[in-house]
């Protein structure tokens, strides 16, 4: 369910190395949570960020919830199709729903977010 | 039954239904010179009067009502609107009098607002009300700017407002509006607030609790006295959403529960007509070391009779033009007067009986977060019925086909598939008991037949609607060519 | 007498249910110390004919609704066909709650979506919201939301806005970053273009301006929109006499981003100031940021069309601290008869009105200005309010036509120091051609 070669966070964003930079989204959870995606903010190109910093804010009909940054760095590149089609958000939370990429500043925050596993465990524990 | 059109599907040019006397003076051109005329309204409606009386009437057959339906909306005190109320409204002395007509002319108007805050005062036990807010949420800003008022004139203004998780949304939305911080004040097992949480959070940089009594979850917040000593100690104010005074009206005041700033709904507690979503009124009450601050104007009494006093230094100035909802207050007070102390008692106390009546005969069917006793209202869950996939909504849904109005969902935020039950007093046993079947015949359906209830509803005007393209695709208005 | 229904068989049966032996008992919960001790000071419960006769004494002292009244500011008589009040009295309108439950609510959403519409083709912008509770706070509530969207410090507001409404907004915005100018008026009554333009610049959220203004004149909005967007700053309209939209140049069409106003001509009586109805509406670009409720159409599952709630997460009941408003009740009521008002009166009866308006307001404006010590104070065009100079003799005036049972206007003094000697006069279609010859007549009279 959880790709393993992913990096979670407790706020429910996943990222995923490529090279330098990491791609960051949020997982099948959270949009589950969230039920059918309407709309989506995304940050601008070149912001910089800090960790758990508000990336954006993800609308469904019914709830509004803040996207935070796992890791700090700054963005080149977001998804700008999600906001023609936020559904992608719901259907391929892991894949095509990707929402920005991050060049990454200091690699050892990654030893603070989850492995697959972990976030399965952390994830059955809320006991949704 | 078939689909009442759109009003300009049935627009046609030529087509009247008003006329105006002719003009009577004589026509000048000079008067259009100079000014800016528009073209045509592109599709304004044009249609007869018979084709507007249908139009409104058909429609007003698609919804349901207090005036044909059970309608428990938790929070929302939907009681029955007295009918009389809507034709002392509308004697022509108020309908016809302006705002901005001289004192002497519209002294039965300034009587109507001084005697209400008199009652007012009576039953809450404040010192002072103001009766411009328009409704509770603005009732809830003019009360948090007057508690900024306050502060900042004794020189400490403060940053931060309390407030429980359970709260409704209105009230840390007008606390941000005051300019506030928010924190969120913490809740025990009990759904209460937490004493301890509260000893450790309120500080001097504090400058209110907002609070709910009975809370969102119809609960009464015992340990009151207390959380009040523990807000005033640190030099802070206590601000009380009314809302639910259907619970404590004629019983218990807010005054003595050291309330200092409250506001209350005329069109829950008081039965003014919801109108499908206004016109309220939000009538703000406070202790006598507010009173500087109300908004202006406000009524005294003069050797003229009764007067409207601008002259108040300190106020926090107008929140609204003119007095407030002038004709929604007519009926509030035309309310009191036939209720009298009595009558409110009773109110209090049959609304306390019939949600507890509700209560004990879904306990068990339906899933109940806090055990804790509830007043008028009580906030079950979807939680049983959740096993067999079945959802707050879907129950909601399938409610309709039993011809009930369903409760208010997903509120407060603390009970996840919350459905909130209020039925006030003014419903019978009758209506009670048919509201009690139904929801025990969906909780069967829920684990015999769970589709029935996820499809729900079936009979409606409308089925199901797809909230979310109209979110990603809003369509907001109907345009000429579609 | 307090509405129960629940007969002495029914409570004891729903005791013995509940398992208690009286009701006194459900109240355990609460201390001791805050029950009411003694029966609340209230009259003795009124029978329903003993309520009438009592309220049409207190009725009764209004002497106003007798009087032949020339006062608008905010507060219009106009024509109320009576369909509006026979429409909007059925139960099924005044009785239940906001649509929150669609299925069971469509009469409601789709009057809104209908109400919404009109309110776009009035004000000439693309949305419209389901209502805010007056002109003032909804000028407020614009001007909240162009700093939103603009983010810069600055507001510049018509000192000829009407006095309430910048009030208003000024207690809205005290505890915001927000500092709030005034742009002051000319000879012709209209906002004045060279202050405007002396301080107009990069740190403007927005200029907020009132058309027809507070002393009638008609403003250049071309021009006043085309310096705000020369700065990146948004145009904020305000109507508070919205029958002139009837036959004016919409707002829109002029350049407003957002127009911001009262409908209490629209179907509602003077009734002292309330209930009355405001209204907004904005560009396209700018719905995110846009308070109050929307109704939206959308399709069932069976492919029916129908209308909702949408676009709910600016509220609060959603989004909470961060909504883009704390309303939650509107005006609904209020905005379901502006729209059975304008759906009745069309398009012809609006214009019809909006017309009359002008040429008795003009007539009355000629026949004052013969009089002998008065003078009409602004060059500028008129709707159906204007100002009219009194020679120092304006409180004579007042308290002798007041004596003859007449209202002639508003005096200024209160709101314009330096207008001390003037008032604003109003001449609707309500008023017939001897009603505004019995005003003239009067005044010439009391000046002689």
């Amino acid at each position: 369910m959880y790709p393993s070669d992913f990096y979670y966070s407790k706020d429910h964003e996943w990222v995923k190395i490529v090279g330098d930079t990491v791609v960051m989204g949020i997982t099948d959870f959270a949009q589950k949570q969230l039920g059918d995606v309407v709309y989506i903010e995304l940050p601008a190109v070149g912001a910089d960020l800090s960790v758990h910093q508000t990336v954006g804010v993800v609308e469904s009909v019914k709830a509004v919830s803040d996207i935070y940054s796992p890791i700090s760095g700054q963005v080149t590149e977001v998804n700008a199709a999600l906001n023609d089609t936020p559904e992608t958000l719901n259907q391929d939370p892991h894949g095509k729903g990707w929402i920005l990429r991050l060049t990454i500043k200091d690699k050892s925050e990654l030893e603070n977010l989850l492995s697959a596993s972990e976030y399965e465990k952390f994830v059955e524990g809320l006991g949704a | 039954m078939s689909r009442e059109p759109l009003i300009f599907e049935k627009s046609a040019p030529g087509k009247t239904a008003f006329k105006l006397p002719a003009l009577d003076v004589p026509e000048s051109p000079a008067g259009l010179n100079g000014l800016p005329l528009r073209e045509e309204i592109a599709g304004f409606p044009q249609v007869s009067e018979i084709e507007v009386v249908r139009h409104f009437t058909r429609l007003s057959q698609t919804n349901f009502c207090i005036d044909t339906n059970f309608y428990p909306l938790g929070s929302c005190t939907m009681k029955y609107n007295p009918k009389i109320n809507e034709k002392i409204a509308a004697l022509n002395g108020f309908l016809a009098s302006h705002p901005l007509a001289p004192a002497a002319l519209v002294q039965g108007n300034l009587e109507v607002l001084k005697t209400l805050e008199d009652y007012l005062m009576e039953i809450t036990g404040l010192d002072a009300f103001t009766l411009q807010p328009a409704a509770g949420a603005h009732g809830e800003l003019t009360g948090m700017m007057l508690i900024r008022a306050y502060l900042s004139d004794r020189g400490e203004p403060r940053q931060v407002v309390l407030i429980p998780d359970s709260a409704h949304g209105t009230n840390p939305s007008s606390a941000h509006l005051c300019g506030y911080r928010v924190q969120e004040a913490r809740s025990n097992e009990s759904g209460t607030i937490d004493l301890a949480a509260l000893e450790s959070q309120m500080t001097e940089d504090v400058a209110a609790l907002m609070i709910t009594n009975p809370n969102t979850l119809g609960v009464f917040e015992s340990d009151i006295l207390r959380v009040a000593e523990i807000v005033h100690a640190k030099g802070g104010l206590v601000y009380m959403d009314g809302a639910n005074m259907n619970a404590l009206i004629g019983k218990f005041l807010p005054g003595d529960m050291g309330i200092d700033v409250l506001h209350l709904n005329l069109h829950k507690t008081f039965s003014t007509p919801h109108g499908s979503g206004g016109p309220g009124s939000g009538p703000v009450g406070v202790k006598s070391g507010l009173k500087p601050y109300l908004p202006v104007p406000v009524v005294e009494k003069t050797d003229g009779g009764w007067a409207l006093d601008y002259d108040r230094p300190k106020s926090i100035g107008r929140v609204r033009s003119f007095h407030g909802n002038f004709l929604v207050m007519v009926k509030a007070l035309a309310y009191i007067l036939t209720l009298g102390a009595a009558g409110l008692k009773e109110l209090a106390e049959t609304a306390v009986l019939n949600a507890n009546y509700i209560r004990k005969s879904l306990e068990g069917v339906y899933h109940l977060k806090y055990s804790s006793p509830t007043l008028h209202e009580c906030v079950f869950s979807d939680k049983f019925q959740k096993e067999h996939g079945v959802q707050n909504i879907d129950i909601a849904k399938r409610l309709i086909d039993y011809g009930l109005h369903p409760p208010t969902m997903s509120f407060p935020l603390v009970v996840p598939g919350a459905l909130m039950i209020e039925p006030t007093e003014t419903e019978s046993k009758r209506d009670l008991d048919e509201f009690i079947q139904a929801m025990k015949a969906i909780a069967r359906e829920a684990a015999e037949t769970p589709d029935i209830v996820k499809s729900a509803p079936h009979n409606s005007y409308v089925r199901r609607l797809d909230e979310t393209a109209a979110a990603r695709n809003p369509v907001l208005r109907w345009e000429e060519g579609e | 007498m307090s509405y129960v229904s629940l007969s002495d068989d029914d409570r004891k049966a729903m005791l013995s249910a509940v398992g208690i032996a009286s009701v006194d008992e459900l109240f355990c919960c609460i201390p001791d110390e805050i029950r009411v001790k003694r029966d609340l000071d209230l009259p003795a419960p009124m029978a329903e004919p003993e309520l009438v006769r009592h309220f049409q004494g207190i009725a009764a002292k209004n002497k106003a609704p007798d009087t032949l009244s020339f006062l608008g500011a905010g507060a219009y008589p106009h024509c109320i066909p009576y369909v509006v009040d026979y429409l909007s009295a059925r139960g099924e309108f005044i009785s239940p709650y906001t649509p929150y439950q669609p299925e069971v609510s469509q009469g409601t959403l789709q009057i809104t979506f209908e109400y919404q519409t009109l309110i776009c083709q009035l004000t000439g912008l693309e949305i419209a919201n389901a209502s805010l509770y007056e002109g003032a706070s909804a000028a407020a509530e614009a001007v909240l939301m162009a700093h939103r969207l603009k983010n810069k410090p600055k507001v510049l507001i018509a000192a000829a806005a009407h006095p309430d409404y910048r009030k208003v907004v000024g207690t809205y915005v005290k505890d915001l970053p927000v500092r709030v100018e005034e742009i002051g008026y000319g000879a012709s009554g209209g906002l004045d273009l060279d202050d405007l333009e002396r301080k107009i610049d990069s740190e403007t959220s927005a200029i907020v301006c009132q058309s027809p203004n507070f002393f009638g004149i008609v403003e250049n909005l071309d021009r006043i929109g085309e310096l705000a967007h020369a700065h990146q700053a948004l145009f904020v309209v305000v109507v508070a006499e919205a029958a002139s939209l009837g036959i004016l140049k919409s707002p829109g069409a002029s350049g407003a981003d957002i127009v911001a106003g009262e409908g209490q001509s629209f179907g509602l009586p003077l009734g002292f100031g309330g209930p009355y109805l405001g209204f907004m509406s904005c560009r396209k670009e700018f719905v995110r940021q846009f308070p109050g409720r929307i109704a939206g159409e959308t399709k069932d599952i069976e492919g029916r069309r129908g209308f909702v709630l949408t676009l709910s997460t600016r509220e609060q009941h959603i989004r909470r601290e961060k909504a883009t408003s704390n309303i939650c009740s509107n005006q609904a009521w209020c905005a379901l008869r502006a729209a059975i008002f304008l759906e009745t009166l069309g398009r012809e009866g609006l214009r019809q009105m909006a017309f009359q308006n002008i040429q008795k307001a003009n007539y009355a404006l000629d026949r004052l200005s013969e009089i002998p010590g008065l003078r009409r104070k602004f060059a500028g065009p008129v709707f159906n309010e204007f100002v009219v100079e009194f020679g120092g003799r304006w409180p004579e005036v007042e308290s002798a036509l007041l004596k003859q049972g007449v209202v002639a206007g508003l005096g200024l003094a209160p709101y314009y120091p330096r207008l001390e000697d003037c008032a604003l006069v109003c001449v609707t279609e309500t008023h017939q051609k001897e009603d505004i010859d019995k005003l003239a007549g009067l005044v010439k009279e009391a000046l002689r």
